[in-house]
């Protein structure tokens, strides 16, 4: 039960694009097709949950014991680019048409803050093995998600008259503003 | 007087923040009041003028296969000395701040200007462009940070992150005024949004002044 409120708070209502503001340069960037978005969102996916069993087994396994803590920013910085950089041999090798589609967006995983600040929540809040993995599924899930509606709303608004100030991205903030007091509106859920 | 006018100009069309949309993850997030909006934006200041000088430095002896791990392992070790700094020094500030100051590491600004710029140029040139392109930043941080904090709280203050000591607080709007959704993720997005769109109508102004002068 526990488990299920942690992966429900983190998909829907501590959502890491709309409350916490994470992960925003792919959510303007990649949200105009919703198929490269679903795509975005899976390789997110997969990179966040695999760094991050990689950086919680290297702070508890190599950083603790050898008492290097305060060099977490610099060891997990360095997992997930390489990780990154193995997610796009493997799209490139694969699934040429999303590796294309993804573009410039795909090496920036890297700087996407969402994968970081996964990472280091799973310390920062000190959470058992179990707990990471579900934190590290829910959280990047929730990035898809929003990004998925996201996109559907963005073709929409593509055909839509928009004042000339607001064409792009000015009115995509302004979509993520209401789609935020949706999202809110699930706070004291659980 | 004209180049001072001219400096705001080019601040306000090639801001990074609401011109070319980068590092706004912590412009949202940290923006609900004035003194966050200032910490934040002088340890990007500190280390982008730092970082840029470093990378620099060294753009002659990086292969160019690796520079991108080379540039993140920089600024990132430089992200955990402020960090430490900071959590030392002005815990008020790291309490505000929290996770959004190693994350810092991937603001895409730091990152964006040591891949366009400082790889590319002298150590000096480097250095100005990392200081110019901090303050932009902290500017419009200062920006964002004033909308909301006046409208979500009315009053405007300031205290000195060492100290914790007031250094003025103003009230402007009376309490039963204030509009409370603006210090949430709604008024975030919708501070940015208008800020944006208002820019964006002052570029496309002035892209019509240059087409009729035509």
């Amino acid at each position: 039960m526990e488990l299920f409120s942690l992966f429900f708070g983190a998909v829907v209502i501590n959502n890491v694009v709309l409350t916490k503001f994470l992960g925003m340069c792919p959510l303007l960037g990649v949200s105009r097709k919703t198929s490269s978005a679903i795509g975005m969102g899976a390789a997110v996916v997969f990179v966040i949950f695999g760094s991050s069993v990689f950086t919680y087994a290297l702070y508890y396994q190599v950083l603790v014991p050898l008492n290097l803590q305060y060099m977490d920013l610099i060891t997990f910085i360095l997992v997930i680019a390489a990780f990154v950089q193995f997610v796009e041999l493997v799209l490139k090798k694969y699934s040429p048409v999303l590796y294309k589609a993804l573009g410039i967006y795909l090496p920036l995983i890297t700087t996407n803050c969402v994968v970081l600040y996964v990472t280091l929540f799973n310390i920062t809040e000190g959470f058992t093995f179990v707990e990471m993995i579900v934190y590290s599924l829910a959280a990047p899930i929730g990035f898809m998600l929003v990004l998925y509606i996201f996109s559907t709303i963005r073709e929409r608004l593509d055909l839509a008259d928009v004042p000339a100030a607001f064409k792009g991205n000015p009115i995509a903030l302004i979509v993520a503003a209401l789609m935020a007091a949706v999202f809110t509106s699930f706070v004291g859920l659980i | 007087m004209k180049s001072v006018l001219n400096y705001g100009m080019s601040l306000l069309k090639e801001n990074p923040v609401f011109g070319l949309y980068l590092g706004i993850c912590s412009t949202l997030a940290i923006t609900i009041n004035l003194n966050n909006a200032l910490g934040m934006g002088i340890s990007v200041i500190i280390i982008l003028t730092i970082s840029n000088v470093v990378i620099s430095a060294i753009r002659k002896i990086t292969p160019d296969e690796i520079r991108i791990p080379v540039y993140i392992v920089v600024i990132a070790t430089l992200v955990k000395a402020i960090e430490l700094l900071i959590r030392a020094y002005a815990p008020a500030i790291d309490q505000a701040l929290g996770i959004f100051i190693p994350l810092i590491v991937v603001n895409c600004i730091i990152l964006g200007r040591a891949e366009a710029f400082a790889s590319k140029n002298g150590v000096v040139a480097s250095a100005l462009d990392g200081l110019n392109m901090g303050v932009a930043y902290t500017l419009s941080l200062v920006a964002m940070s004033l909308v909301r904090q006046i409208l979500a709280t009315g009053i405007v203050d300031l205290s000195n992150p060492f100290t914790n000591a007031e250094i003025f607080s103003i009230t402007l709007i009376p309490s039963q005024y204030t509009i409370p959704i603006f210090s949430g993720a709604i008024g975030a997005f919708l501070t940015f949004a208008l800020l944006a769109a208002g820019i964006s109508a002052i570029k496309n102004a002035e892209e019509k002044k240059l087409k009729g002068a035509k």
